[in-house]
């Protein structure tokens, strides 16, 4: 049975209730085309046709288990560190397919930056966690260094807390401010999208508040693909969410639109908390 | 609903009651029972009070010797000739066969062991880890007689057919085969320590566009650092500690010197030269091995000491 995906261009088009008069429909940054993917003999993603639209938030919503985490992780590859991952199907990343064999998973990575469900930091001064990115990519003086991490701990909502304390470990910030740390880490390599899997879910109130806020000022110069339990939160601040189910993409469009009028009953189903 | 809670609690009366006619046959087993730890207290003291023990001979026999030979002497004099006429016991010899062996021995298995342990953690299949982790730990449960005759008989004719300056005993071939034989342990350590490093933390390098080894080189080895460096430790205590390779291929020349292709004596060598020898009780040359024995003692005491500390502060670290 094929499934049908509403493709964001589509209902984009019939709708014209954009605030802005003048927005030009974006350009996508990543379209995956029949996108199938096992691990071992279990499907966890079934003919996924999605178009991504760049500096834009596109949320990913769906009860556990229907291959969130799984999706965003093959956008940048790191499903394949699980050995029994065997994917078919394309995803073009601007214009070119990274699933291919010579495409390098590494450039990749360093395109497509990814935030975790739980703060990771490595077990190194603030500075250094920042600077790792850019180290690694043959960046070794020290003043370009610090302007680096000045501006990517700026960015991340973080500097005026740890400006003082660059020197030491991350183990010691917050988890919020851990969390911040290591957007603050993606960011110094200047990524064209960032993948967030569930990033405050292991945050309290105040600080989902400030990596929400975050993230929002980050959609101007980033294509955010963010995985979210919470559907005030991608109510909130995504302009366009993508339904899972069962590794199936059941609905896509525009958030204010998925929100208030589903097309799919199960779509309705699910947002208003009849399951999963 | 009624019911149902009657029926449950005869069930429980009745397991009661069988509980209650077992009590009395469980009796003995109670007093059984309350002396199991005294047995087991009695167990483990018989190690601590066996360590007390040893130190104790070692202590006061090496007092013996030290009143017959200067701390001075013993611990700066590059003579060693405890059967000459006019003995001099200057540990200095032993010291330097016994340090030159076991830097030899680290500098084989260091890198090598580390580089296994990369390997084992970051690269190998699990199917792979599987089967080569037992096979490497194999090279630890060989004998080291059989590795000290490996040295003498197959490592120092190969190392003298390309280096003929080497004398037929030598510090360099023990030193490498004990390397060989220490590979093991800085593997399966080090590889413990790796192992123990969160993959949430590989996937933050990962998800930067860091390569498998900038991951492993920048993030798991500086994480598992301190029980990398704990397993060095370990490994050089082990190497301070080796006898029997040193003693069947290095000789017993005692030599204060650091040209590995000499013959050169270490301190256990010495121990066993001593007292396999006829050094009659109460010489001082029999003395002289409780002050060798005390020395290595102290040594690989404080190394274990270390290697204890750096691996608490490993555990603390995440
Ligand atoms: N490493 C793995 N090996 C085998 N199966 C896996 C693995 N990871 C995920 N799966 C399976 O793939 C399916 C999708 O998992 P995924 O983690 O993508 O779900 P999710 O939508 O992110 O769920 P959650 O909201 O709980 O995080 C699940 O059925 C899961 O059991
Ligand atoms: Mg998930």
């Amino acid at each position: 049975m094929a499934v049908q995906t509403q493709l964001y261009a589509v209902p984009a088009i019939e709708k014209k209730e954009s605030k802005n008069k003048n927005e030009v429909e974006k350009e996508s940054i990543f379209e995956t085309k029949s996108l199938n993917l096992w691990y071992g003999e279990t499907q966890a993603l079934k003919n996924i046709d999605l178009k991504i639209p760049e500096k834009s938030i596109t949320a990913i919503i769906g009860p556990s288990g229907c291959g969130k985490s799984t999706f965003i992780k093959t956008l940048n590859r790191m499903v394949e560190l699980i050995p029994s991952v065997q994917t078919k199907g394309d995803i073009h990343y601007k214009g070119s397919n990274i699933l291919s064999k010579d495409y390098s998973a590494e450039a990749l990575r360093t395109d497509v930056g990814m935030v975790f469900q739980k703060p990771n930091p490595f077990p190194k001064s603030i500075y250094d966690n920042v600077a790792y990115g850019p180290r690694i990519h043959g960046i070794k003086k020290k003043s370009i260094l610090d302007d680096i991490v000045e501006k990517s701990l700026k960015d991340a909502f973080i500097w005026d807390e740890v400006k003082d304390r660059l020197k030491e470990n991350a183990f010691g910030l917050s988890g919020g401010q851990q969390q911040r740390l290591c957007i603050a880490r993606c960011l110094a390599i200047e990524p064209e999208v960032i993948l967030m899997d569930e990033p405050t879910s292991a945050l309290d109130p105040i600080s989902t508040t400030k990596v929400e806020e975050l993230i929002q000022s980050l959609k101007k110069q980033y294509s955010i693909v963010i995985v979210t339990h919470n559907m005030q939160q991608a109510a909130r601040i995504s302009d366009q969410t993508a339904f899972f189910l069962n590794g199936e993409v059941v609905e896509f469009g525009k958030t204010d639109e998925l929100f208030t009028e589903p097309k799919d009953s199960r779509t309705m189903d699910y947002i208003n908390g009849r399951f999963g | 609903m009624t019911t149902k809670n009657v029926s449950v609690n005869t069930a429980n009366l009745s397991t009661k009651q069988l509980m209650n006619e077992k009590k009395s046959a469980a009796s003995i087993k109670n007093v059984f029972e309350k002396m199991v730890p005294a047995v087991l207290f009695l167990f483990a003291a018989v190690s601590v009070l066996t360590t007390i023990a040893i130190l104790y001979t070692l202590i006061t026999e090496a007092i013996h010797f030290f009143q017959r030979v200067s701390f001075t002497e013993f611990f700066t004099s590059t003579n060693l000739k405890p059967l000459s006429q006019n003995p001099s016991f200057g540990l200095l010899p032993l010291l330097s066969g016994t340090l030159l062996s076991t830097i030899i021995a680290m500098v084989v298995a260091g890198p090598i062991g580390l580089m296994a342990a990369i390997y084992l953690s970051e690269y190998a299949s699990d199917r792979v880890r599987k089967l080569l982790k037992p096979m490497l730990e194999l090279l630890a449960g060989i004998p080291t007689i059989v590795y000290g005759f490996f040295a003498f008989t197959f490592v120092t004719p190969l190392l003298r057919s390309i280096w003929p300056e080497i004398e037929l005993t030598n510090i360099l071939s023990p030193g490498l085969v004990m390397g060989i034989m220490i590979i093991p342990m800085v593997a399966s350590l080090s590889e413990d320590a790796m192992n123990s490093v969160p993959n949430t933390m590989r996937e933050g390098a990962y998800g930067l566009g860091a390569t498998k080894l900038e991951t492993a080189i920048k993030v798991v080895i500086p994480a598992a650092i301190s029980g990398i460096v704990a397993s060095f430790v370990l490994a050089i205590s082990r190497a301070i500690g080796e006898t029997m390779i040193v003693t069947i291929a290095s000789g017993s020349t005692k030599n204060f010197s650091f040209d590995v292709t000499e013959s050169m004596q270490t301190m256990t060598a010495y121990i066993v030269e001593v007292s396999s020898g006829d050094a009659a009780a109460g010489t001082t040359v029999y003395y002289s091995i409780y002050a060798v024995a005390l020395t290595l003692f102290t040594m690989t005491f404080l190394m274990n000491l270390l290697a204890k500390k750096i691996a608490r502060r490993f555990r603390e670290e995440y």
